[in-house]
């Protein structure tokens, strides 16, 4: 096989990293069901599938100086950032050291100043404005930064994405557009959701380039999405990005995906997960053996298992803190 | 102290700040080269140039974001809006956006910015360039709702909301832009948030008002002292969060209380003025707290008889106020 990863400028560290992101995000993720299953936590939103987009995504970002808006299903893109498996946990658990917001908010709601991710509503597609008023903002200051920001297809219908494409795209902004098409909007199919041929298509509309990737293969997307970073930290303005994928599990704990699509179509993508494709391309050209796999694979299963134990032990806020942070604290 | 229009407090205030804070910025529609519908922002764009007076394209949901996501960023935004009766788009933005970002990020986010919006009627704008918007928005912790009847609140408040580290929705009421004027000091003052002020004493009745509504307040004060009642005014200002201490005090201090405002009457400000007051003061009362307000009908209508109708004007507050005095 073919070295794709050298000719795009990464090196087989990477490509490892790559893959170690990507099967935290997963490992996490399950391990999320398995609590929501239990009953020990009551909410969870998943990745599952779209790990090889998020984290191919993410690699094309300079971590020191860009900023992420994204969305709930972004576990891999808010990984290679910076959250960690305990971040995740507390965030599941509601705990008071969730970075996120504090136990505040569902879990999947992400952000945090420190790792440059703007925070997120539940209300989808209002992160697409933000990230084109950082981009604004960054380039007011004279900064090269590039912002990112994600949605699902169904989202591409929403005003704000609409609006924000149009304000990114007269102002030839630093932001990117990443659509992660996974087929369904809850239970809504992409048939009926839009009526063009493509997600990307619509970029068409906001005079900017609209690119479509093969979102199993982070390679792929690493490749258009570096092409279109390098494209706005030079000033020519924002990309769509449309990575297609498959929602491998319901939309979130509190679905039943059997009403609305059928169990081979499922087994069908199973067969495309990007996790194991990933690992099939690293072993065959010699980045991945068995004994680097499941070297990876048990730090991956510690810290899912450290983070738990953490997490599921760490304090709650106090009842009290519900009346903290609603305005600017008055100094004392 | 020079003497100024309303309107030339909006504009002296986004200059000066302009002018102190590299980070202070402004977008919306038609406010660079046209400088604005009511001209708010003439002469900026030629001063400041399109990269800090953005002709933003004709999407209030957008300007708002945007807006939003510069604040968040460090920048200090203010978004315009054309009309206030526009807003409605820009809700979700404000309301689920910008008012909780501190709260749902622990604090570690948070979105200084100024959404300004001319409301108001009696400029024959009919249903869609007359409306009083307000009250929507004063039930919206993580928000503050400012709305000045002065030139010199216009000027302090204005700049106290771009100070401000939390967002702010800043009404105008655009009746007042040219025929409010008043006098405004050359120093760089400033008016806080969260402050009612008594703005003319009296010890017979206490009427709470703000924007246009204080001005014929105060003008049937005026009418009312010939005949020897004595009306506490008293500017709300900030119509969220209320300055609950200012207007207990105000409603104790007199035992009688009205409350005039234009929007219309069921849920609007003067529900909570006269909740407050009759949790914390009833038994200080002589009277029951009364309100005169718009009627509860959707929005203002264009026909002269139809709008003057809807408004109120000194006459029918005067008389409101006399009843109130003889009770």
């Amino acid at each position: 096989m073919e070295n794709k990863h050298r000719a795009l400028g990464l090196s087989d560290q990477q490509v490892l990293d790559m893959y170690y992101y990507m099967l935290m995000a997963r490992r996490v993720d399950e391990r999320m069901w398995l609590l929501n299953r239990s009953g020990k936590i009551p909410f969870v939103i998943s990745c599952q599938g779209q790990e090889a987009a998020q984290v191919g995504a993410a690699f094309a970002f300079d971590r020191t100086k860009d900023f992420i808006c994204p969305y709930y299903r972004d576990m891999g893109v808010v990984a290679v950032f910076g959250m960690t498996a305990r971040d995740f946990l507390l965030s599941a658990f509601a705990k008071a050291e969730d970075p996120n917001s504090g136990g505040r908010q569902m879990p999947s709601h992400f952000g945090g100043k420190k790792y440059r991710i703007l925070t997120g509503s539940s209300p989808v597609t209002t992160q697409l404005p933000h990230a084109v008023g950082m981009a604004l903002a960054g380039r007011m200051e004279g900064k090269d930064l590039v912002v990112y920001t994600s949605f699902g297809e169904g989202s591409s219908n929403q005003g704000d994405f609409h609006e924000g494409a149009n304000f990114a795209g007269v102002h030839k902004l630093p932001v990117i557009l990443f659509c992660q098409n996974n087929k369904y909007a809850i239970s809504v199919p992409l048939s009926k959701q839009v009526a063009c041929e493509s997600i990307a298509d619509r970029a068409i509309g906001y005079g900017f380039p609209g690119v479509r990737v093969n979102g199993n293969d982070p390679l792929e997307v690493y490749r258009v999405m570096k092409q279109a970073v390098d494209r706005a930290r030079a000033g020519d303005g924002p990309t769509l990005i449309e990575a297609e994928t498959y929602r491998l599990v319901p939309h979130s704990s509190d679905d039943d995906d059997r009403a609305y699509r059928s169990r081979e179509e499922v087994e069908e993508a199973k067969n495309k997960d990007p996790i194991p494709l990933f690992a099939n391309y690293l072993k065959a050209v010699g980045v991945l053996n068995e004994k680097k796999e499941r070297e990876i694979s048990e730090k991956v299963m510690d810290e899912v298992n450290e983070a738990t134990i953490y997490a599921e032990k760490a304090p709650y806020p106090s009842p009290e803190s519900t009346l903290l942070h609603v305005y600017e604290e008055k100094q004392k | 102290m020079a003497m100024i229009s309303y309107i030339e407090a909006v504009t002296q205030a986004l200059r000066e700040e302009m002018l102190r804070d590299q980070r202070v910025f402004i977008l919306g529609e038609d406010v660079g080269v046209r400088g604005g519908v009511f001209r708010a922002t003439a002469g900026l764009y030629e001063e400041f140039g399109e990269s800090r007076v953005i002709d933003a394209p004709l999407a209030e949901s957008a300007i708002a974001g945007v807006a939003i996501g510069a604040a968040a960023y460090g920048m200090r935004p203010i978004a315009e809006m054309q009309f206030a009766d526009f807003i409605m788009t820009a809700v979700n933005q404000i309301v689920n956006e910008a008012a909780k970002m501190r709260y749902r990020s622990n604090g570690d986010w948070n979105c200084p910015v100024v959404i300004r919006a001319p409301y108001g009627g009696g400029v024959h704008g009919a249903l869609y360039h007359s409306q009083s918007i307000e009250a929507m928005f004063c039930n919206v912790p993580g928000l503050k709702v400012v709305a000045p009847s002065t030139p010199y609140d216009v000027k302090g408040l204005l700049r106290s909301a771009i100070h401000d580290n939390d967002p702010v929705l800043f009404l105008e009421h655009k009746r007042c832009y040219r025929l409010i004027k008043g006098e405004v000091p050359d120093t760089d003052y400033t008016v806080p948030i969260g402050k009612a002020e008594i703005k003319r004493d009296g010890s017979d009745l206490t009427v709470f008002a703000y924007g246009l509504m204080f001005h014929y307040v105060m003008q049937a004060a005026e009418k009312l002292a010939l005949e020897g009642v004595q009306t506490q005014v008293v500017d709300v200002r900030t119509l969220y969060p209320l300055d609950r201490e200012t207007i207990i005090a105000a409603a104790k201090s007199t035992g009688k209380v009205l409350i005039v405002h234009e929007d219309n009457k069921e849920g609007g400000l003067g529900s909570e003025i006269s909740a407050v007051i009759a949790e914390e003061c009833l038994f200080d009362l002589d009277a029951p707290i009364k309100r005169l307000c718009g009627p509860d009908v959707p929005a203002m209508p264009y026909s002269p008889p139809m709008e003057k109708f809807f408004m109120l004007g000194p006459d029918k507050i005067y008389l409101a106020m006399k009843e109130l005095a003889e009770f």
